[in-house]
């Protein structure tokens, strides 16, 4: 069925696709290795961050904290801003993001586009210190509706009842879950769902390694791990560079066709990573990652392009 | 034989510990002996990886890019051409 009553209603449901030229050729006689990707660019506002955005939205009108013409107030690096902008411009809320001054252009674009009010947050701390923004402007405004993706349980149920059975349904045999590492939310939620479904799969976080200015925090203990995470779910976690990111993502493009956004090069450069372990082991594997998002919000830096280069992204927050 | 020589970068709020060097190496088999060998060069450090034994939980300390709380934290063994990195945990997008 694809017809839907409306835009939200077209959640999820993303298509699991096969990789048969990027996956890793294996000797003869022994099993498969393959790479499957999600498109979680095909939800409504075009990355995987609807799936929160709305379980968030819809837990707190259920729990009485949203009430109609409330605003709601967000930390973001883009993707979650840009889906709770379009949710709460059909619902009627208003929204207002703290966005680090360091993301593309696109995403300052998109969110205005749907009426979102933005803050700025410095660039040196990247989302932490959006993050600490925006923790101090909900305790000055109690009367604003404070989601708060990094701590709220409604971000890894969603990936808990909608993204992990996807995959699980779609490909009953995975071995390997792959997925970037932020919020946390995607791997909490899917990756508890499939490690109940399957105890022995591995749980692989990608985790995106910047420039040195987002790392530029005033102490250590402005360090920040969000509230959702709990690393008995992880099996194993990598950090990702944007020079390997950069490769992956136009390997991804020029080999299979698929045009995605940065952060997934680095899901996929993990993803690539394991496979080769597996052809090593003579093991099949069967390994789906996600695609966060596609490269349109990223086209502004000019990775893309034949000379593209990563060094572009030293200090952008680019995942 | 002697342990091998491993590579450590140091983020920017650790560099006033290494006279602002980026790059820094120290003779270990594994995690604890590298921290323990950086601290005997850099006095301080070690204080500020560690806390009761076990590593802070707002340092994350890579071995060749992956995690090592995954590969068993202090115990995690290093050889020859390892590369070990750390960094601050800082929050992410997706």
């Amino acid at each position: 069925m694809t017809r839907y009553e409306s835009l939200e209603a077209s959640l999820g449901h993303t298509p699991l696709i096969g990789l048969p030229k990027l996956s890793p050729k294996t000797q003869p006689g022994k099993p498969l290795v393959r790479l499957w990707a999600k498109l979680e660019d095909r939800n409504p506002t075009g990355s995987i961050k609807d799936r929160t955005a709305m379980a968030m939205i819809d837990d707190a009108e259920k729990t009485g904290r949203l009430k109609p013409g409330a605003t709601i107030l967000e930390p973001t690096s883009g993707n979650t801003g840009i889906s709770l902008a379009m949710v709460a411009k059909v619902r009627g809320y208003k929204l207002i993001c703290v966005m680090p001054e360091n993301t593309s252009i696109e995403r300052t674009q998109i969110l205005e586009m749907w009426g979102a009010k933005i803050i700025y947050s410095p660039a040196a701390g990247g989302s932490n210190e959006a993050v600490r923004v925006a923790k101090e402007l909900a305790a000055e405004n109690p009367d604003w509706v404070f989601l708060y993706q990094y701590g709220n349980p409604a971000n890894s149920l969603a990936h808990y009842t909608t993204t992990g059975p996807e995959i699980f349904e779609d490909l009953p045999t995975v071995t390997h879950f792959v997925a970037g590492l932020g919020t946390t939310g995607t791997l909490m939620g899917a990756g508890k769902y499939l490690r109940e479904k399957n105890p022995n799969i591995s749980i692989i976080a990608a985790e995106p390694r910047y420039g040195e200015v987002v790392y530029g925090l005033r102490n250590l203990d402005a360090g920040f791990v969000p509230e959702l995470y709990d690393a008995s779910i992880i099996t194993r976690r990598f950090s990702v560079g944007a020079e390997d990111s950069v490769r992956r993502v136009k390997e991804l493009l020029e080999v299979e066709g698929i045009f995605a956004g940065i952060s997934t090069g680095a899901i996929l450069h993990a993803a690539l990573g394991v496979a080769k372990e597996s052809v090593d082991a003579g093991v099949g594997a069967d390994i789906a990652f996600i695609v966060c998002d596609a490269g349109w919000k990223y086209l502004s830096t000019g990775i893309y392009g034949k000379d593209g280069d990563s060094e572009v992204l030293d200090s952008q927050l680019w995942a | 034989m002697s342990a091998p020589i491993i590579e450590v970068r140091i983020p920017t709020i650790l560099r006033p510990y290494t006279n602002s060097e980026k790059v820094v190496s120290a003779e270990a088999t594994n995690l604890a002996e590298l921290i323990s060998s950086l601290d005997s060069k850099f006095t301080g450090l070690g204080e500020r990886l560690l806390e009761n034994g076990e590593l802070r939980r707002f340092i994350n300390i890579y071995i060749n890019d992956e995690d090592v709380r995954f590969m068993g934290s202090l115990a995690a063994t290093l050889k020859a051409g390892d590369s070990v990195t750390i960094l601050p945990a800082v929050a992410g997008g997706c």
